[in-house]
């Protein structure tokens, strides 16, 4: 009981100061922190806790991929593909091609047509998905004696597509975000179809959803001339005035030509905020052919399907750089920009889960969470104190550390600390002592049955510990659960929780543990003193 | 100094007796308990229903409940449900999904936005799609039933096959006895109520594990004792460090309560509830489950034998106490050795 070798002693010691140390920045203010950062050299930038979304305000976003938008454009795509093949093989077909929920059809009445068009069909297999190797085909072609032809996406098919609309995605969020300036925004991959875009600190959520919703595909086509044939033509939404207008299917030039785009103001007419665009050379040549051949017609300007604005072409405009003006705001017209230069969503993605807190809630939830800490600390160590004296000392110096190590361990783990989080920690203190109780009441219990002092301390600290370690695994189990199936501020109590019951073992048990030893050693007691 | 005792010193409850009482009064409650969450049903918060929550704090100081109520109720987002809480300027506003998927739910935002923003502002807004709170329901669900499983073989690993299932229906019980509650107080319940329940689980077999621990090392030690005896002895053995142990984590769960905030109230107050359960259905539910399912004292061998390497710490405990004590003189020299020698003579001078 008594002999402790010095390397265990100083390793403790050592484990305390360090946890104290990787701790200690955190609890600086901000402008002391910021001091320390720059007194230290640049390769030891103390880590600080990271305070979860709910602490320190921000948005929580997960975004879906539509499902319903994504095969929509993808059986278009396929009608496309399909309409090319059999035009390059001068098939000829009876009916038109006929689109299903997952794909087209089109019946082929000769069968000699058929047997020239289907492998050509099934090729499309490869160029739908070139990753997809070996795996399950994204394409079902299948052939009927009647002559029909059904060309369908597959379930692997689909989760292909958003699979890698997620990965794009990702990206371009990221551009899209980062023009924000916001600082650590976390832009992740959840599941197949999901990305989870985590903003800490913003002033304007309503910002992030904004440039976060939207597509963004920019598309440059003609206003059709009346009496185009009505095939070629599609009627679209116009965002500022009322009613539809009809524009030629052929898409001009694309948004992804864009080098940048840059809000401005409109130097010759009425000042109002616009978007100055510049393409790059493909994009330049593709805009100059247009608007050389077509002087006098309406080019509209398209973005996610909605007309924005439909200028005349005056002259040809061959310089590559050109104007968006759409009775923008200021704001908008930022927006617009900013999702530009960003470049478009391989597809649409809808919000389907958002968490905001604002940096006030935030801060009240910080002073809420440190005031629940410290009451419920100080019945604590009041409690043990009054319960076992001088033993309640060496409780609650061991829950000092014990609190420290839990920081100490959130901080090097780079975990999140949240509302729940501080929860966690402050009922592992109601639960840490649990282990110096059971110890105590078991040397009290041996010291009754006749034992001595330092047969107690040391049967009290060896049989107790077996039940420590069996009543601290079980609920370490309910822990480590609640970490792999929560999400958000839960995981942070699942951390906090975790973390307690691994320290108390070191600090309840061998802590104490020494400074009893010591004690013991000094003080030379003729009675246990609880 | 004075020290404190809550528990009283070497009780003698005849705890085991009680069981005629607790058995039907716990089946009783169980009962209600499942009669409440199939019939009354729980307050499922946006976590698990779906929906929007939006804090609003009063631009003037004020909220006005009413008013907030009226402009919610013209909104047509279907039931509406207006609180007003701890701060007068703060309110929060609920409604359920609204039809048409994803993108319905941030136009109800929108709509709130509009016809609210200019008196208020909002400081949290949470919305969770059909999809997602779908998926919440199926992982917490999940994480009951896998806790569940995990700690039923950690106990058949570490225990006889009676306590691990004298633990298990302790642990059922004070898992509905939860749900009874949530459903009886309304309290919303979403994943921080996940939380709450998978700790109470946690507490709740830590509470048996202590008990249990000192039930089987009470039944090496006193082979002749009647079961029912040796389990009230080992009870009221650890009866102190149960109501120490309750007492600080209950204090820790107050401040919590009183000063928390909000967000975590429900979770601190349905952990209050389950350590109160856990702390009685490790005593009355079951300790005496394993009378029921007849553990004999003469299993002790077995058992002992299964459990050797815990003899092996007793006897390391014995060696340890003949070196340590040896060079030091105190006046307690002459104490009885180790226990395992002693033992038959302790049942005798003991309170058992």
């Amino acid at each position: 009981m008594l002999r402790f070798s010095t390397w265990k002693f100083l390793a403790i010691v050592a484990m305390t100061v360090a946890a104290v140390l990787v701790v200690a920045p955190s609890m600086l203010s901000p402008s002391h922190y910021e001091e320390l950062k720059s007194r230290l050299p640049s390769w030891l930038t103390p880590p600080t806790i990271v305070l979860g979304l709910d602490l320190q305000g921000g948005s929580h976003v997960t975004l879906e991929v539509d499902q319903a938008d994504l095969i929509s454009t993808q059986v278009k795509n396929l009608r496309d593909d399909v309409r090319r093949i059999l035009r390059e093989e001068k098939v000829a077909i009876s009916g038109g091609i006929g689109t299903t929920t997952r794909g087209v059809q089109v019946r082929v009445a000769d069968p000699a047509d058929r047997e020239k068009v289907l492998p050509k069909l099934r090729l499309l297999r490869n160029s739908f998905s070139g990753a997809l190797l070996g795996g399950p085909s994204p394409l079902d072609v299948e052939a009927s004696p009647d002559g029909l032809i059904r060309v369908t996406v597959t379930d692997a098919g689909i989760t292909d597509k958003s699979r890698k609309a997620v990965e794009q995605s990702i990206e371009v969020i990221r551009r899209r975000v980062d023009a924000l300036g916001t600082r650590e925004p976390s832009i992740q991959r959840q599941g197949d179809d999901r990305v989870l875009v985590q903003v800490p600190g913003l002033q304007d959520p309503e910002t992030l959803k904004e440039i976060l919703g939207k597509t963004a595909k920019l598309e440059f086509r003609l206003v059709a001339d009346p009496g185009q044939n009505p095939s070629e033509i599609e009627e679209l939404d116009q965002v500022d005035q009322e009613g539809k207008l009809g524009v030629e299917k052929q898409v001009m030039v694309k948004g992804e030509d864009l080098t940048d785009a840059q809000p401005g103001f409109d130097q010759q007419r009425s000042g109002e905020p616009v978007v100055n665009f510049r393409f790059n050379i493909r994009g330049a040549q593709a805009f100059g052919e247009v608007t050389s051949k077509n002087v006098g017609r309406l080019f509209a300007i398209i973005l996610d399907n909605k007309i924005i604005s439909a200028p005349r072409i005056l002259t040809p405009i061959t310089g590559g750089s050109g104007q968006i003006s759409g009775r923008f705001t200021v704001e908008q017209a930022n927006n617009l920009a900013i999702l530009l230069r960003a470049g478009a969503l391989p597809a649409k993605l809808n919000i389907v889960e958002e968490r905001t807190v604002g940096p006030g809630l935030g801060q009240d939830s910080i002073d809420a969470g440190k005031r629940a800490a410290y009451v419920g600390a100080g019945l604590v160590v009041v409690y043990m104190l009054v319960t076992y004296g001088i033993f309640g000392v060496f409780a609650n110096l061991a829950l000092f550390v014990h609190i420290a190590f839990i920081f100490a361990g959130l901080v090097l783990l780079g975990s999140t600390l949240t509302l729940p989080g501080i929860a966690g920690i402050v009922l592992t203190i109601g639960m840490a002592v649990d282990s110096n109780v059971l110890i105590y009441e078991r040397i009290r219990e041996e010291n009754h049955a006749g034992r001595s002092i330092l047969a107690s301390l040391d049967a009290g600290f060896t049989r107790a510990f077996a039940t420590i370690v069996d009543s601290n695994v079980t609920m370490f189990v309910a822990a480590a659960i609640l970490y792999f199936l929560g999400s958000g501020p839960v995981r942070g109590f699942a951390v906090s929780l975790a973390l307690g019951i691994l320290t108390t073992i070191v600090t309840a048990v061998t802590m104490t543990r020494m400074m009893i030893a010591v004690w013991y050693h000094y003080a030379r007691p003729t009675k246990l003193p609880i | 100094m004075k020290l404190l005792r809550l528990a009283p010193e070497n009780t003698k409850f005849p705890f085991m007796r009680f069981r005629r009482v607790s058995y039907p009064f716990s089946a009783l409650l169980s009962l209600i308990a499942v009669a409440l969450f199939v019939f009354k049903g729980m307050n499922f918060g946006i976590d698990f229903a779906g929906g929007t929550v939006i804090e609003l704090r009063a631009k003037s100081g004020a909220a006005e409940v009413g008013t907030l109520r009226t402009l919610g109720e013209g909104l047509q987002l279907g039931d509406i449900e207006v609180q007003a809480f701890g701060n007068p300027a703060d309110a929060t506003l609920r409604f359920g999904l609204q039809p048409g998927g994803d993108v319905a739910q941030q136009a109800a935002v929108e709509r709130v936005r509009g016809a609210v923003g200019g008196y208020y502002d909002l400081r949290r807004v949470e919305v969770v799609g059909p999809r997602v709170s779908n998926e919440l329901v199926q992982s917490g669900t999940l994480g009951v039933v896998l806790s569940i499983i995990a700690v039923l073989t950690y106990l058949w690993f570490r225990f006889e096959w009676q306590f691990a299932i004298g633990a298990v229906i302790a642990t059922m019980h004070d898992l509905l006895l939860t749900v009874g509650f949530f459903s009886i107080t309304q309290l919303e319940f979403n994943t921080t109520s996940i939380a709450a329940i998978l700790t109470i689980v946690g507490y709740s077999l830590n509470e048996t594990v202590v008990v249990l621990d000192r039930i089987r090392e009470n039944m090496r030690k006193y082979k002749k004792l009647p079961t029912a005896q040796m389990v009230d002895m080992s009870i009221n053995a650890v009866l102190p460090r149960t109501i120490m142990t309750a007492t600080t984590v209950m204090l820790a769960l107050f401040a919590l309560v009183a000063f928390g905030g909000q967000v975590i109230r429900s979770f601190s107050v349905a952990m209050i509830w389950g350590i109160f359960v856990a702390t009685y259905s490790s005593i009355f539910i079951c300790s005496p489950m394993l009378i029921y399912l007849g553990l004999r004292n003469e299993d002790a061998d077995k058992a002992a034998q299964k459990h050797e390497t815990e003899r092996k710490a007793d006897a390391a405990v014995a060696a340890r106490e003949d070196v340590a004590e040896a060079p030091v003189s105190t006046p307690t020299k002459s104490t009885p050795a180790p226990a395992r020698k002693t033992s038959g003579k302790r049942a005798k001078t003991r309170p058992a």
